[in-house]
């Protein structure tokens, strides 16, 4: 349910980092809250983000929830798939159902977030 | 080649499916003129893509479309805070009567002293049954009734030489038009918590009540169906702080004759004629949100205000008016919808109307608190909240309830609303009802409840026997197909 | 005065619209578990409790029926012999026998807000009708279940524009109805916006502007360059807002044709009475690109878990209940009736009879124009000579159009309106197809008679 490679924010945003970038998408738990995902609204490739600030928004059918990145950075590429098919957040929230990609501008940010672990603790 | 039949099979398919060239619903007359130059043909299209249908094509597509709909007509439509009462036939023919229907809102003022005279007296029944006695029937629904409130509010401040009060605060329990009003007025939203009893928490307004305060909007009786037990405090707090206070007026099916929203303090109100008044919701409109104010407000009120001069009755601009909020003067035939029933049921009718309103949820509540939870433990005024989290934990959510429902030819109460109480079914059942249709649905309720252990599918699948069965919203978002086109033509199953 | 039958205690009334009996309520009381109403009322300040309302006692139906038809006896229209060239936003058109049919239907007339889908499919598939008539009409792709009004419409449109670009400074044409600029600064004003006047014969305008908003025919009955200046407003980033009259679109180019972002349109003309300024109906439409933008319920189509063709409100999460403060609008009931009498009036009328009429308006109007034209000391079309006209324009009086109307009103004729604000001793005269021939024939006499005497 919580991969052990993956950081967790308290906002139910994962991180897996690849080199210096960071791969972000949300979590099986904030799918489950929110139902079938209908549309997804994120940023342009480019823009520059600080940590656990918002960078778009997801709808389901009967909900709107706000995305917070839980790393800053630039975005260097946005997830077509999510956009185009968003149930694929749904389906897969930690493989294709990614969001966005983020060159981070400080690594030692990952060291706030939490562990599958400390995460999952917070759920219960 | 054999025709089959199901159960159940309705004809979907649309007007333009069914279109056939060269066939014609209507004629109208010819020319009587001379015949006239046409402008240049660059200024001119193609024919328009409508039906050609027969007449008794229409009338029978939007016949058999209608029995396809709940209605109050047809059905107990128990829905909390829309007040889903009788829609009283006489209304409507006398609201179309000619000399009515069919005069133009800028016609002289003196070829329609009838039409202004009866918006006059309807505003003054208003005033004298809210206790505020400033009143503008220029709001075509409680939406724009609310957001002409809050603009009401912005220019007394602004008068006062106050413009830096720009908070709204807003209960968690509002309706959600509530912060979106206040949001379009240019006000930041504020949220007070309520209590455990459901209640405004009235330490916390007091925190939260400073010289940056606009408003304060509460919705009395509560989302929750519970009258404020600290009205007065409340009210008092807010005015200290130099706000005003706003009623959500949603919810007067209870309060009428029982207590005066101007006598508690409160500076605004709107109504919705097509809740309390009884005029048809029509599927989602057209409805009417008159906005009602304290007398020292009644200046700032949206254009325009019918007033009577020693002239004659004439439409006014109230001299510090907020100005128009809409084209022309609200919407006059549910005005004068409201204004039969009023006059129909006079003081006595009227007060009948809450206090049967009341006794009937207060009924429905304590003969189901033994298998529904109730969100606040106490007497509820005209509608109660059930939370189906007993429910909820047996397999069974609120809106399964619900849809189960609509099986017993039942509408659904509310549902999910207000979004502090989980698993929310709010029940109204109106005056309008008999006892015998209460016992029924409380009937339906408890059968519901234990068909979650004997048989819960019934429950988690339904509805069974309606036109259609739950419908695929996702796709509906993800790919929406919002009309007609020759390429998605009528797909059979 | 209508009787009731009292038997002490507060709620004794046996009406019509209320069938709880003494009986019935002394059971449910004592499920209650109180001895009284007042028992439930304990959270009710006393000394407020139960004020005198100084109401009148209810009547029976037929003193109501009585009262209302004196009510409308005070009223002159055209039931009470008056010829009518009033316009201006509100138009008088034939409203057909099957439009007053299908409102006698209950459940369409008595039905809520299609929340529960499964219990609305006609509400629902009604809208979608709807929702397909407008985009016929207009050219456009996508349109909404209706607004409040068009005035409502056209406001919440320059809003929408104003998101979809980011700008806070939105153009108005000043050959609009003062109706539309006076509406949308009561919905702009604490938002930031500002509005910018533009003239129709601009060639240039800010570079930062949301959009131009146009009406057309616009508010003196003349058809305005919509494609010169959708092109302006593209070329300088904003995007085209036009407000029409849904009738010219039986005759007139439909604004999709000239790629405009949004149209708008008071509905009322298309079945609806005018009913002293409503309800009536906000038409909009856009391009697909800006759905999520756009304000009002959304029907679509979709299927069941059976498989089989349903609707539902879609794209709810624009909508207020779901975004609350950040909603596209705070708007919740609209018109979804008056939306059935436009969309069993468009199928009513078809292909052909939306033709017939804006023809039938077309000439009739002409032909008056002309007419009045031809009178001493009066003329048409002052404004932009020359220009096209649909079914209203302006007639320059010899004097005051006010005094004019006030002598016509005694010969039960109620002249075009008064805009001399905005034109000296103009007035804007419509002509539809409720006008006979002997009718623009006894106006323009009286015209002529009045005028030679002003």
């Amino acid at each position: 349910m919580y991969p052990e490679d993956l950081k967790y924010s308290k906002e139910h945003e994962w991180v897996r980092l690849n080199g210096n970038i960071a791969e972000v998408g949300v979590t099986v738990f904030a799918q489950e809250s929110l139902g079938d995902v209908v549309f997804v609204d994120l940023p342009a490739e480019g823009t520059e983000i600080e940590q656990f600030s918002k960078f778009g928004e997801i709808e389901s059918v009967k909900a709107v929830s706000d995305l917070f990145s839980p790393v800053g950075g630039k975005i260097v590429e946005v997830n077509s798939s999510a956009t185009d098919s968003p149930e694929v957040v749904n389906e897969e929230p930690y493989g294709t159902g990614w969001l966005i990609k983020i060159e981070l501008s400080d690594t030692a940010q990952l060291d706030t977030l939490m562990d599958a672990a400390t995460y999952q603790a917070t759920l219960e | 080649m054999t025709i089959t039949t199901s159960a159940g099979d309705i004809d979907r398919r649309l007007l333009m499916d069914r279109s056939v060239a060269g066939r014609k619903a209507f004629t109208l007359p010819e020319s009587d003129v001379p015949a006239q130059k046409l402008p240049d043909s660059s200024f001119l299209r193609d024919d328009v893509e409508l039906p050609e249908v027969s007449q008794l094509e229409v009338i029978r597509y939007f016949s058999v479309l209608s029995q396809l709909n709940f209605s109050i007509d047809t059905n107990f439509y128990p829905l909390g805070s829309c007040t889903m009462k009788y829609n009283p036939k006489i209304n409507d023919e006398l609201a179309n009567l000619p000399g009515l229907a069919d005069i133009h809102p800028l016609q002289p003022d003196e070829t329609v002293q009838g039409a202004i005279r009866l918006l006059k007296n309807l505003q003054d029944d208003l005033g004298e049954i809210t206790g505020l006695v400033g009143v503008s029937l220029a709001p075509l629904a409680g939406a724009q009734g609310e957001y002409a409130g809050l603009l009401v509010a912005r220019a007394y401040h602004e008068s006062q030489n106050d413009s830096a009060r720009t908070v709204a605060i807003v209960p968690d329990s509002a309706h959600g038009t509530n912060p979106a009003s206040a949001a379009m007025a240019g006000l930041e939203v504020v949220t007070v918590r309520s209590d455990d009893q459901g209640n405004v928490d009235v330490e916390n307004l007091r925190e939260l009540a400073n010289e940056s305060t606009a408003v304060f909007m509460l919705t009395i009786p509560s989302t929750l169906g519970l009258f404020e037990p600290n009205i007065l405090e409340i009210n008092k707090i807010v005015h200290d702080a130099g706000g005003l206070v706003y009623a959500d007026g949603a919810n007067l099916n209870a309060l009428l004759g029982l207590v005066k929203l101007g006598d508690l303090g409160v500076d605004i109100c709107h109504s919705n004629l097509h809740k309390t008044f009884s005029t048809p919701h029509g599927g989602g409109g057209p409805g009417s949100g008159p906005v009602m104010v304290t007398d020292e407000l009644a200046k700032f009120l949206p254009k325009p205000v019918a007033m009577k001069t020693d002239a004659g009755y004439v439409m006014a601009t109230p001299e510090m008016s907020i100005g128009a909020i809409n084209g022309f003067h609200g919407s006059f035939s549910i005005a004068a919808r409201a204004y039969a029933y009023i006059k129909t049921l006079g003081l006595e009718g009227l007060q009948s109307v809450s206090e049967n309103a009341i006794i009937s949820a207060n009924y429905i509540q304590a003969k189901l608190r033994d298998k529904y939870n109730i969100a606040a433990d106490r007497y509820c005024m005209h509608e109660t909240v059930l939370s189906a989290t007993k429910q909820k934990k047996r397999g069974v959510a609120g809106l399964d309830i619900a849809k189960r429902l609509l099986d017993f030819g039942i509408h659904a109460p509310t549902m999910y609303f207000p979004m502090i109480i989980d698993e929310a079914l709010m029940v109204e059942p109106t005056e309008s009802e008999s006892k015998e249709t209460l016992d029924h649905f409380i009937a339906v309720m408890r059968q519901i409840d234990d068909e979650i252990d004997s048989s819960p599918e019934l429950i988690l699948e339904a509805p069974h026997d309606l036109p259609v069965t739950r419908l695929d919203e996702a796709t509906a978002a993800r790919k929406p197909v919002l009309r007609w086109t020759a390429e998605s033509n009528f797909l059979s199953s | 005065m209508a009787s009731f039958a009292t038997s002490g205690g507060n709620t004794s009334t046996n009406h019509p619209y209320i069938p709880s009996t003494d009986l019935d309520r002394q059971e449910m009381l004592g499920v209650i578990g109180v001895d009284s109403l007042d028992g439930l009322l304990g959270d009710i300040p006393i000394e407020h409790r139960h004020p005198r309302l100084n109401l009148d006692a209810g009547l029976a139906e037929q003193e109501l029926s009585t009262l209302f038809r004196s009510i409308a006896a005070e009223n002159a229209s055209s039931s009470s012999g008056y010829i009518s060239f009033l316009g201006a936003g509100s138009y008088s058109h034939y409203i057909p026998s099957t439009v007053r049919s299908i409102l006698q239907r209950g459940e369409f007339v008595t039905a809520y807000t299609p929340y529960q889908p499964e219990a609305a499919q006609g509400t629902l598939q009604v809208g979608f009708e709807f929702q397909t008539v407008i985009c016929q009409l207009t050219g456009m792709e996508v349109a909404n279940a209706g607004m409040y009004d068009g005035p409502t419409a056209f406001a919440e449109a320059c809003l929408m524009a104003s998101r979809v670009t980011k700008r806070t400074r939105i153009g108005v044409l000043s050959s609009a109805d003062s109706r539309l600029p006076d509406t949308l600064l009561a919905y702009s004003k604490h938002q930031g916006n500002e509005i910018i006047v533009i003239t129709p014969d601009a060639t240039e305008i800010p570079d930062d502007l949301a959009c131009i908003g146009i009406q057309s025919p616009n508010f003196f009955g003349e058809i305005e360059d919509v494609e010169r200046l959708t092109k302006l407003a593209h070329d300088n980033g904003a995007l085209s807002v036009v407000h029409v009259n849904p009738v010219a679109l039986g005759m007139f180019k439909a604004p999709g044709e000239f790629d405009v972002d949004i149209v708008t349109a008071e509905g009322q003309p298309l079945g609806v009475p005018m009913a002293f300024g409503g309800p009536y109906v906000g038409l909009f439409a856009c391009k697909k690109a800006h759905i999520r933008q756009m304000p009002g319920r959304i029907i679509g189509r979709t299927t069941d878990t059976k498989g089989r063709t349903g609707y539902a409100l879609t794209l709810q999460t624009r909508e207020q209940h779901i975004r609350r403060q950040r909603a596209t609008s705070n708007i919740c009931t609209s018109t979804q009736l008056i939306g059935l009498m436009v969309t069993v009036y468009a199928a009513t009328l078809g292909k052909q009879g939306i033709k017939d009429l804006a023809n039938l308006c077309y000439q009739k109007a002409h032909y008056a124009a002309s007419e009045i034209g031809n009178l001493n000391g009066f003329s048409v079309n002052p404004i932009s000579p020359g220009g096209t006209f649909f079914h209203e324009f302006v007639v320059k009086c010899p004097g005051s159009p006010s005094k004019i109307n006030a002598s016509l009103l005694n010969k039960k004729i109620i002249g075009g309106l008064d805009i001399s604000d905005r034109y000296e001793n103009g007035m804007l005269v419509c002509v539809t197809e409720t006008s006979s021939k002997d009718d623009i024939d006894k106006f323009v006499k009286a015209l002529s008679e009045i005028g030679a005497s002003a």
